[in-house]
């Protein structure tokens, strides 16, 4: 599983880019929904994110999840490409499966990747 | 002999569960008089008895299969059923009214729900069908929750034509209480004789749907196309209710631009019954197919490469989806889905289109044959299919008991739905009306006036 260090964590399996003010889902996330059929963002450019809202709708083959926001801040732009290409969730999580860019991001309540591998192996016992 | 499967001893571990001492604690807040009450019944009867009561009951009903002569319509529609579908959909593996909760190893009863989804789509000019609601009206509501969904809820008005079946526009305003969605277009002074293009001008920014039936509820028939882009190009989204024998002669909705057609299932081999258990069909463009509420069977290739089907797109479903989902309104119909599907199937597209034009041709001959009455008149000048609006010289409720007196069930009374229509029976002309049929109403109609 991956967990790039440069990221931060959420409980929920979201993650937070503070350089860049990116958020998308975890590998554990996307690993535990398996294949993505369906993304549906629910923010538009220009919302003030508020962190632990619904962000997005995310439904794989088997399950369907809300995502919420990593952090909070304001909405520079949202990948909507990704409802085209739902898949790219699985196969790249953290680059071109960015969900949503916020400006003057601030994470709550986030893990560091030490942490987040750690919570995430708990889970899988 | 009783049936209850536990045991006394089972019982009294379930009333410790809950800390009950017994049984007669679980009722105590229903009051001992009310838990037993005496019934006043007569003595009981012997099953040869109560069969001869009921057979007696039942020689009060007046059918259409050799009572009654029946000019009625408004929604349910007295079409021949081929004695094939009753034959196919009694075998014992299609006998169950439900979609298998453990679906893939009923791969026949899969197959049937495609197929009857395959047909559907072909009919309405759709890209895809779920596998079927309660009936048309709820189907008709379907298509609101499913425009509500689309927006997110962030629009929340639905134009819909005066010309929409008045119990569809009663089911709507019943699904949408609560959510805060106002149903424009559809009031009391709404004007009947305008076309489409005059609900056009109410449609804005804050529109969600447009709802339209199509032929109306009068019979006519409308091109949709260019309300449908007007529609667009404030971004709603369009419904159009459509009679499915109408389809297998007309233009389809989905030609027209449609973005969801709905309808009533029950003129493809279904029975008129007493009102149902019917069939709601509901397609749409494949870019709304996650919003869609009810099933829908996909077919596949299995792990070893043969042709198999599932259940598919589950997890927009409420099992899944729970109070997130678009609906948590599902559908026992699949029996009826396969009816229709099996309908379609043995008449075919060439059938089809005789049956409708059957309709049609003899829907002209009564509409024509009736205006020669004098007092009688149509009422809509527009093209119609196999329903018309006749304007009576009195009251449509006593022109149809006269009509009753010969045997001949009238149309439909329009005062029940729209005062200014007090006058105006709607009368339905299938391929069950012979042309001796048609004379017999025209002859009883020409007596009325001279009374």
């Amino acid at each position: 599983m991956n967990t790039p260090a440069n990221l931060k964590y959420t409980k929920s399996d979201e993650w937070f880019d503070s350089a860049s003010g990116a958020m998308g889902i975890t590998d554990y996330a996307q690993s535990q929904l398996s294949d993505i059929v369906f993304v549906e963002i629910l923010v538009e450019v220009g919302d003030t994110l508020e962190a632990g809202k619904a962000i997005a709708s995310v439904e794989s083959v088997k399950a369907s999840a809300e995502i919420y926001a990593s952090a909070s801040g304001k909405v520079t732009a949202v990948n909507s490409g990704l409802s085209d290409k739902p898949e790219t969730l699985n196969s790249d999580p953290f680059g071109a499966g960015w969900m949503v860019k916020v400006e003057g991001g601030k994470a709550a309540d986030t893990m560091d990747a030490a942490a987040y591998e750690k919570y995430c192996a708990e889970r899988t016992h | 002999m009783t049936y209850i499967p536990h045991s006394p001893k089972e019982r009294d571990a379930m009333l410790a569960t809950i800390g009950v001492k017994s049984l007669e604690d679980l009722f105590k807040d229903i009051p001992a008089k009310h838990r037993f009450p005496n019934l006043d019944l007569p003595p009981a009867l012997t099953e040869m008895e109560a069969a001869a009561e009921l057979a007696e009951l039942a020689e009060s009903n007046e059918n259409v299969h050799g009572d009654l002569i029946s000019f009625l319509g408004a929604g349910a529609y007295n079409h021949y059923i081929p004695a094939v579908i009753n034959h196919i959909i009694s075998r014992g593996e299609f006998y169950t009214a439900y979609t298998p909760y453990q679906p893939e190893i009923s791969q026949g009863t899969l197959q049937a729900a495609f197929e009857y989804q395959s047909l559907i789509s072909a009919l309405t000019g759709m890209d895809v069908s779920n596998a079927s609601h309660y009936d048309g009206a709820t189907a008709a509501a379907e298509a609101v929750n499913m425009a509500y969904a689309q927006f997110r809820g962030k629009r929340k008005k639905v134009v819909i034509s005066p010309t929409v079946h008045p119990q569809y526009r009663a089911v709507i305003r019943t699904y949408t209480q609560g959510m805060s969605v106002e149903v424009a277009g559809d009031n009391a002074e709404a004007n009947l004789e305008s076309g489409p293009e005059a609900l056009a001008s109410l449609v804005d920014e804050n529109t969600m749907l447009v709802i339209v039936q199509y032929p109306d509820f009068f019979g006519r028939v409308y091109d949709y196309a260019a309300l449908i882009e007007s529609a667009h190009s404030k971004g709603a989204l369009v419904c159009v209710v459509a009679n499915p024998t109408a389809l297998g002669l007309f233009k389809t909705p989905g030609a027209m631009g449609a973005d969801i057609v709905v309808g009533e299932g029950q003129p493809l081999g279904i029975p008129m019954w007493f009102g149902g258990p019917w069939l709601g069909f509901f397609t749409t463009k494949k870019a709304f197919v996650h919003k869609m509420a009810g099933r829908l069977v996909g077919e596949t290739v299995d792990s070893r490469g043969q042709r198999a089907y599932v259940l598919t797109l589950t997890s927009r479903e409420q099992h899944i989806k729970r109070e997130r989902a678009t609906s948590n309104i599902c559908t026992n119909q699949g029996l009826l889905a396969l009816a229709s599907a099996v309908y379609m199937s043995v008449l075919g597209k060439n059938g089809m289109k005789q049956v409708a034009e059957l309709c049609y041709h003899k829907a002209h001959y009564a509409a024509e044959q009736l205006s020669k009455i004098e007092g009688y008149g149509m009422c809509f000048p527009e093209p119609f299919f196999h329903e018309f609006v006749l304007c009576c010289p009195k009251p449509a409720s006593e022109v149809n008991a006269h009509l009753l007196e010969h045997g001949i069930l009238g149309g439909y009374d329009l005062g029940q739905d729209y005062p200014a229509l007090k006058n105006h029976l709607l009368i339905a002309v299938t391929e069950m009306n012979s042309r001796e049929d048609i004379d017999t109403l025209v002859d009883a109609l020409s007596e009325v006036d001279h009374e």
